[in-house]
């Protein structure tokens, strides 16, 4: 186990008001794997984040990284600690008056690493991140992208153990978003660094994350592996995410009564390539149009999603129905724009 | 013209004393100034050093001496000044007046140009485990170089202004010869060239200043 969180409450005081950010709040990740935090922004994410490197402190509760419990730590060690968990921010949150070199050499000074390795380890993390060429360069001649690389290098200077991810990419486009949520996976899977990250987007959570919280109002209202959220979120807040990413909702010029539905299908992990419309097709007597479709590769396991305009005898709308309840491995999808 | 060239030994001795008086006043004010505006701006931030008892003592104390119209500070100063120099007049006595009234000036100069560092580049500072010396060292000072030197730019500046008044102990200085044959005497010849003077010397600072500013930003 990486990181414990345990009945951790955190409690604001805004002009003579009472604000609770976190609300006993538990949670475990554990080591190695990189779990996702999904809110909107104000349902506490961002707090929850900084209690994990003690740039918050909690009202109450207590927070544990790979065993050392943080509460109990305070200056020498403390800032010991810090050095095994990395972090990097939304708006990179560079030294603009150093080098891209010189940033980097700054928590390698902090650490007060090994003066005669500190040239070799820098060069190493600009070849990591694929920066090599802009070591003499200023943070203010870099693009968002290259910055955050730079953020990146510098958070795994010092060989963490956990890496603190805040916003990383919400500052980027979504190309180079996509760079660097590679950079990100790769840093997991080849250095072995337990990564938490927290967005606001769910294309993030799809594109690496193996387990993710659904953060509101101080408190985690979901919590499981990707593919469970994607295919069966639980949640209100959940299924709003869910939404988006798809963007299904039923046309409004499409009617809808006994004899005109409109069912959308769910394909669950290798049922969503198998080929259930042909059987839809041959075995009912109805027009079936498809309105929009969607095979997601969530940890490379597919989740489609197929939404169909089903017109015909009432009878025969049901009896479809009810062989895509019976049929294993696909089932009828809520759309969720409607239940929010 | 003849008037001119006789108060041309003048001129040069009161540039002299104004070069003395501005040279110990600003190196006063950056000596305690700067680690007089780190104090205030760590104990007010809270990611740093935040102790507000502290920094209320210390804003207040900064509030009142700058507080003092220059020439009252002066007189009443002066038996600390008569002590530290063991004189009672002349430029290097006038410069504790002038150190006093620059330190708390340039120190909330310095504050300000700190309070522009983001709290980003902070925050990922203490998660990167640097100590509160070397966020100060490495952080604060380098983020804020610009600011810095354009607080001493204007602080020199006021040091310039401040020193007219230093004949009240006979500083000397620009200034001073300015109000004395200028002003008391009537001497419209010596006043034109003292303030022509001065105005060539504040516009010379101004331009070195702006000058080093330039080149911090070429980066």
């Amino acid at each position: 186990m990486a990181i414990v969180l345990e009945d951790v409450s955190k409690t604001y005081e805004v002009k003579g008001r009472k604000v609770e950010a976190l609300k006993r709040l538990s949670l475990t990740v554990e080591e190695g794997e990189i779990f996702g935090i999904i809110g909107f922004s104000g349902a506490g994410k961002s707090t929850l984040l900084r209690l994990i490197n003690l740039l918050e402190q909690p009202s109450s509760g207590s927070v544990s990284v790979n065993g050392t419990e943080l509460g109990a730590l305070s200056g020498e060690k403390l800032r010991t600690k810090r050095k095994k968990i990395g972090m990097i921010f939304q708006q990179f949150n560079l030294i603009e008056s150093k080098t891209v070199y010189q940033n980097i050499e700054f928590v390698l000074k902090a650490s007060k690493y090994e003066k005669k390795e500190v040239k070799s380890r820098i060069e190493e993390l600009l070849a990591l991140v694929g920066l090599s060429d802009k070591a003499d360069s200023y943070p203010g001649n870099l693009s968002g992208g290259q910055k955050q690389r730079v953020g990146i290098a510098r958070a795994l200077a010092n060989h963490p153990e956990v890496l603190l991810c805040d916003e990383a990419t919400s500052a980027l486009d979504p190309d180079t978003t996509k760079t660097i949520l590679k950079l990100l996976k790769k840093i997991n899977r080849e250095l072995g660094i337990t990564i938490v990250l927290i967005t606001h987007e769910m294309e993030v959570i799809k594109e690496i994350a193996d387990r993710v919280g659904v953060m509101t109002a101080g408190e985690i209202v979901e919590e499981s592996d990707v593919y469970s959220i994607f295919s069966h979120p639980g949640h209100a807040v959940t299924k709003g995410f869910v939404q988006d990413i798809y963007d299904f909702s039923i046309p409004p010029h499409i009617q809808l009564n006994d004899n005109s539905d409109v069912i959308t299908i769910k394909f669950l992990n290798e049922n969503a390539e198998a080929n259930y419309v042909n059987q839809l097709y041959r075995h009912f007597d109805c027009d079936i149009s498809i309105l929009n479709g969607r095979i997601e590769y969530i940890q490379d396991m597919p989740l489609g999603f197929l939404m169909l305009h089903v017109q015909g005898e009432a009878q025969e709308i049901t009896r479809l129905k009810a062989f895509i309840d019976e049929s294993k491995g696909i089932e009828r999808a809520e759309i969720y724009a409607e239940t929010i | 013209m003849q008037r001119l060239s006789e108060i041309t030994p003048l001129l040069y001795r009161a540039l002299l004393e104004t070069t003395l008086m501005v040279s110990i006043s600003i190196f006063f004010a950056v000596l305690i100034g700067l680690p007089l505006g780190i104090l205030l701006y760590i104990t007010a931030n809270p990611l740093l050093f935040r102790i507000k008892p502290l920094n209320q003592v210390l804003g207040a104390i900064t509030n009142v001496i700058r507080s003092f119209p220059f020439i009252i500070l002066i007189v009443a100063i002066m038996p600390v000044a008569t002590w530290l120099t063991n004189s009672s007049h002349g430029p290097v006595f006038a410069s504790v007046a002038l150190s006093i009234a620059a330190i708390p000036l340039f120190a909330r100069l310095v504050e300000t140009s700190f309070n522009g560092v983001g709290r980003g580049v902070i925050e990922a500072s203490i998660a990167g485990g640097a100590s509160l010396m070397l966020i100060i060292t490495d952080v604060l000072i380098p983020e804020a170089r610009r600011g810095i030197t354009q607080g001493i730019t204007l602080t020199i500046i006021s040091i310039i202004a401040f020193s007219a008044t230093a004949g009240v102990v006979g500083g000397g200085g620009i200034g001073d010869l300015a109000i004395r044959y200028g002003y008391y005497r009537y001497d419209t010849v010596t006043m034109i060239a003292t303030v022509v003077a001065l105005i060539i010397i504040v516009q010379l600072v101004q331009l070195i200043g702006d000058f080093l500013t330039r080149r911090q930003e070429g980066n």
